[in-house]
């Protein structure tokens, strides 16, 4: 169960957005403008809301009220994000594994599994530079998984992608989300990967919720 | 000609010596005051910034001169150092690497800057969502992707320390082995009858150092570009 409630004023725009869900998968969407950044900002900690409150499964992470807020660090939510983020100076196995090394290697899952999850053993040597934009969503996907997540938030992983690219990469989120029990909340505002992947739809416009929250 | 003595082969040891221990003694500080100039927002810090810079555009005998009242044995700090910690500077090769520290700390900091300036901070947020703290995002993603600025830096000080001369005579004088770099010597040769051999001796050596020292700087810069990948 995750519990959201979030208010932040950023210039001219205003975000004021609540909503609960329990299902594995929560897709938030909306159009570019409409918040989704910020609400994620705040649910992973990178940004702080000037008032709310966030808990996962009963676990506080934010709340303004009584002055809690669980650094980004320590709170256990693993982010895709759309430009993927690898760390150039690192190779895509030490890129996968970083994460895993910090989390003291108490992963549930393994190098070896992710690698064949995600097919990507044949790239553990390369440097990020090296991959394609599927390839590197793909290693993403994988940095984040082996690093214990409690909640994976997926930020439009496929935004950057064409079709073909696309199509190289959901199957294996498709996979993902029917043989894990991480509840993944994935922003996007594409239809098709929203109905392939989620069973609850959160729609923001304008900074607020219109359906579904 | 090309036959040095003693003393000259002394003096070129003692350069190389005292740029190398003032550049590696003032990194730390270097990093610090440069992350703060980059990253934090403070009141003073337009000071801090000012007086980083103030050895870039105060005559250097003024820079040796302050060094002096400041740091020499009677000096407020330097009699605070030599009681409590047994660090003496005046009239030894520790103030002439202390001399190269600081006229070489604004060319460090602004190196290093720049690079925590360029720098793709996103990833320092993705580091974070992965589980790292500030400190082990510094260690294993801010610095790396700085090192191509860090090693300029470095290089930046150790050239400028290589050819520091006025801070370090006004403050530290010209004793042979003990505070006669190369810069130095090569001026108390063209004081006396004769000396005119020695000198340019001295001045090949000069020459060649600072190339050295760029060619390195140029090879280092590129094998981290290499590496990262034109990112940083």
């Amino acid at each position: 169960m995750i519990e959201v409630r979030v208010r932040k004023k950023l210039g001219d725009f205003q975000l004021d957005a609540a909503f609960k869900s329990d299902a594995n998968v929560t897709a938030i969407s909306g159009p570019s403008g409409s918040g989704k950044s910020t609400l994620l900002g705040a649910i992973a900690g990178l940004l702080r809301p000037d008032e709310g409150f966030i808990a996962f499964d009963g676990r506080t992470l934010f709340d303004s009220a009584r002055r809690i807020s669980v650094p980004a660090h320590r709170r256990g939510i693993r982010v895709v994000f759309q430009d993927s983020r690898l760390f150039p100076h690192l190779t895509v196995r030490q890129n996968l594994l970083y994460g895993y090394w910090l989390a003291g290697r108490r992963s549930h899952r393994t190098l070896d599994e992710i690698v064949a999850l995600l097919g990507i053993g044949h790239l553990l040597k390369r440097r990020p530079r090296t991959l394609s934009g599927g390839e590197r969503q793909r290693v993403a996907l994988g940095r984040a998984l082996l690093a214990n997540p409690t909640v994976l938030l997926l930020d439009e992983p496929l935004a950057s992608l064409d079709q073909e690219r696309k199509d190289d990469v959901l199957p294996y989120l498709r996979q993902l989300v029917s043989a894990s029990h991480i509840p993944i909340l994935y922003v996007s505002h594409q239809r098709d990967e929203i109905e392939a992947l989620a069973q609850r739809v959160i729609r923001l416009e304008g900074g607020r919720v219109v359906n579904g929250g | 000609m090309l036959d040095f003595s003693a003393e000259e082969i002394g003096a070129i040891q003692l350069s190389l010596w005292v740029a190398s221990i003032g550049t590696a003694a003032s990194l730390p500080f270097g990093l610090f005051a440069a992350y703060a100039l980059a990253r934090w927002r403070f009141p003073g810090k337009l000071l801090l910034d000012g007086f980083v810079h103030l050895p870039l555009v105060l005559p250097p005998v003024v820079t040796g001169y302050l060094l002096l009242i400041l740091m020499g044995r009677r000096g407020p700090i330097g009699s605070f150092l030599d009681q409590y910690f047994g660090i003496v500077f005046s009239f030894r090769w520790t103030g002439a690497a202390l001399a190269c520290a600081v006229m070489g700390f604004p060319l460090m900091v602004r190196a290093i800057r720049l690079s925590f300036e360029a720098m793709d901070r996103r990833l320092e947020d993705a580091a974070r969502t992965l589980g790292a703290n500030g400190a082990i995002t510094f260690a294993t993603v801010t610095l790396p992707l700085a090192l191509p600025g860090i090693l300029a830096g470095m290089v930046l000080s150790f050239a400028k320390a290589l050819g520091e001369f006025g801070a370090t005579i006004t403050f530290v004088s010209n004793i042979p082995g003990e505070t006669r770099t190369l810069p130095v010597a090569i001026y108390t040769f063209t004081q006396v009858p004769g000396g005119d051999e020695g000198a340019m001796r001295l001045v090949l050596v000069a020459i060649c150092l600072s190339m050295l020292a760029l060619v390195v700087s140029e090879l280092l810069a590129r094998r981290v570009a290499l590496r990262i990948g034109g990112t940083a």
